[in-house]
């Protein structure tokens, strides 16, 4: 016998109990806090919602819940406009094995009535919402990561080899400032690697050449052109208000530089370096793992370590170690996943390998560690190598044979 | 034998292989033994002291040797050995 909608509605109450917006305040700031899931359409969720909820439309329930909520053990309370669809989609749960599904009795609107903290959501325009589509329909990203990466400020050091491809990758996911530094211009030999170059573009200034590959690829980005070497005289008023370094320079002095400054200011730092067919990836979060002097206290000797430009690169592997940078800045910025920190990967080309070390602070890092920082506080800084330095960072150019010569750059 | 897995930038020294297998119960022996067949390292891999150059890091089973005990780190038959130069390029 076919049953009408009171017929369903009684047996769904029958089977659901509903918890009234007072419970659920209290429940929320309890210790076993309930799974909030806001079962109305998108466009009503974005008028407002409740604090913390997550959105899974009651049309996408089935195919949705399982990644919002994969624990089944865990008390789910369903809200919608009134309290009646949520009163099927807690039936609809249950079906699926949802152990604790409860209802919110007269929904949003009675919890909005009573005074209850409510927010609204980011807003992205329909051209946003569009252009992110594959981002917001990740649960680890949706809305909020995506207003949050558009949020962001990412500085990457050097437009070359690694800097291209995540540039381009982080432009295109939407991070809302790209911070470049470059001094130099684009050269017909870089174009093997350095994909947000062309052909049309050698001669110019690599910042105005990648600005101009990046605002064709998003115009939600604003590019900051930093058009100047990286010394120890600018490196903290370039770095400042950036969320996240991409280290991608070339030499030593730049990368210590960036280092000193970046801990200082507290800035993660996703360091990348290639040589031939192999490269280098780590993430630097200060004072949480270990910092680049952690990992080499000292810079090697000029033929211990030549550039590309004196040794060669084989193209993909700036790209592929570009790409790895783009992800952990993401990560980083997203708050999501397990970053590389105390964590050093090495990529083979040849053997398509991958090897993984693991990374200490050194507890007497003449720059992160403990000392080093009360050093800091009290406008002393330690110096390394007898080289004194101006505060609040150190700075070495150093190795044991000395300076880094010129032709190790690049 | 333990495998001890040399850098691209070394490889030169080393007639251009990846990887040696070379004896000794130490990062002092197996160091020692690899110049030994391989002089040319010496200078590159230690000091004139004879210690470890700081710009030369050395991991056994992915543990840098620094924080274990240094040259006097020991090391299994079966262990891997890998030298590690920092890289600038980009």
């Amino acid at each position: 016998m076919p049953k009408s909608f009171s017929d369903l509605l009684r047996e769904a109450r029958a089977q659901v109990p509903e918890v009234s917006p007072a419970e659920v305040d209290l429940l929320l700031d309890g210790p076993a806090a309930p799974v909030l899931v806001d079962v109305r359409e998108a466009s009503e969720w974005e008028q407002g919602h409740i604090d913390g909820a997550v959105h899974v439309a009651k049309s996408y329930l089935e195919q949705g819940i399982e990644s919002d909520v994969p624990d089944r053990s865990r008390p789910v309370v369903l809200y919608c406009a009134g309290g009646i669809r949520s009163l099927f989609a807690a039936q609809t749960l249950s079906q699926m094995g949802y152990e604790s599904v409860s209802s919110m009795s007269g929904g949003f609107q009675q919890w909005k009535a009573q005074g209850y903290r409510w927010t609204t959501p980011p807003s992205l325009s329909p051209d946003q919402r569009q252009r992110y589509s594959r981002h917001l329909l990740i649960p680890e990203v949706g809305l909020n990561g995506q207003a949050r990466l558009l949020d962001s400020k990412a500085l990457i050091i050097g437009a070359g080899g690694l800097g291209s491809p995540a540039a381009l990758y982080l432009a295109a996911a939407g991070v809302g400032t790209i911070g470049i530094v470059d001094f130099d211009v684009v050269d017909m030999s870089n174009l093997q690697r350095q994909v947000i170059h062309s052909t049309a573009r050698v001669g110019q200034k690599k910042t105005e050449s990648a600005r101009a590959t990046i605002e064709g690829l998003n115009p939600d980005v604003t590019v900051v052109p930093h058009e100047e070497m990286l010394v120890a005289a600018n490196v903290e008023r370039i770095i400042a208000g950036y969320d996240v370094i991409l280290d991608g320079t070339d030499t030593f002095e730049t990368r210590y530089i960036v280092n000193d400054a970046a801990v200082a200011a507290g800035i993660p730092v996703i360091h990348a370096s290639v040589f031939r067919f192999e490269g280098q990836l780590t993430t630097f979060i200060p004072y949480e793992g270990p910092c680049y002097r952690c990992l080499y206290p000292t810079p090697p000797p000029p033929e211990l370590a030549p550039g590309c430009s004196v040794a060669g690169v084989l193209g993909v592997v700036p790209g592929i170690l570009g790409l790895l940078q783009a992800n952990e800045a993401l990560k980083v910025l997203l708050g999501i996943g397990n970053t590389l920190a105390g964590r050093l990967l090495l990529f083979d080309a040849l053997e398509a390998e991958f090897t993984e070390l693991k990374l200490r602070r050194d507890p007497n890092c003449p720059v992160c560690s403990d000392a080093a920082v009360q050093a800091r506080a009290e406008g002393r800084p330690l110096t390394v190598d007898g080289v004194n330095v101006e505060a609040p960072f150190l700075m070495t150019m150093t190795g044991l044979a000395g300076k880094v010569s010129p032709e190790a750059r690049a | 034998m333990s495998t001890v897995f040399i850098p691209a930038v070394l490889r030169a020294n080393v007639g251009g292989v990846k990887s040696l297998d070379l004896p000794g119960d130490s990062i002092r022996a197996v160091v020692g033994a690899l110049v030994e067949q391989h002089p040319s390292l010496g200078p590159q891999l230690l000091t004139d002291d004879g210690d470890l150059n700081r710009f030369v890091n050395v991991y056994v089973n992915g543990q840098d040797v620094r924080f274990l005990a240094g040259l006097d780190t020991p090391v299994a038959p079966a262990d891997e050995v890998r030298l590690l130069p920092a890289m600038a390029g980009g």
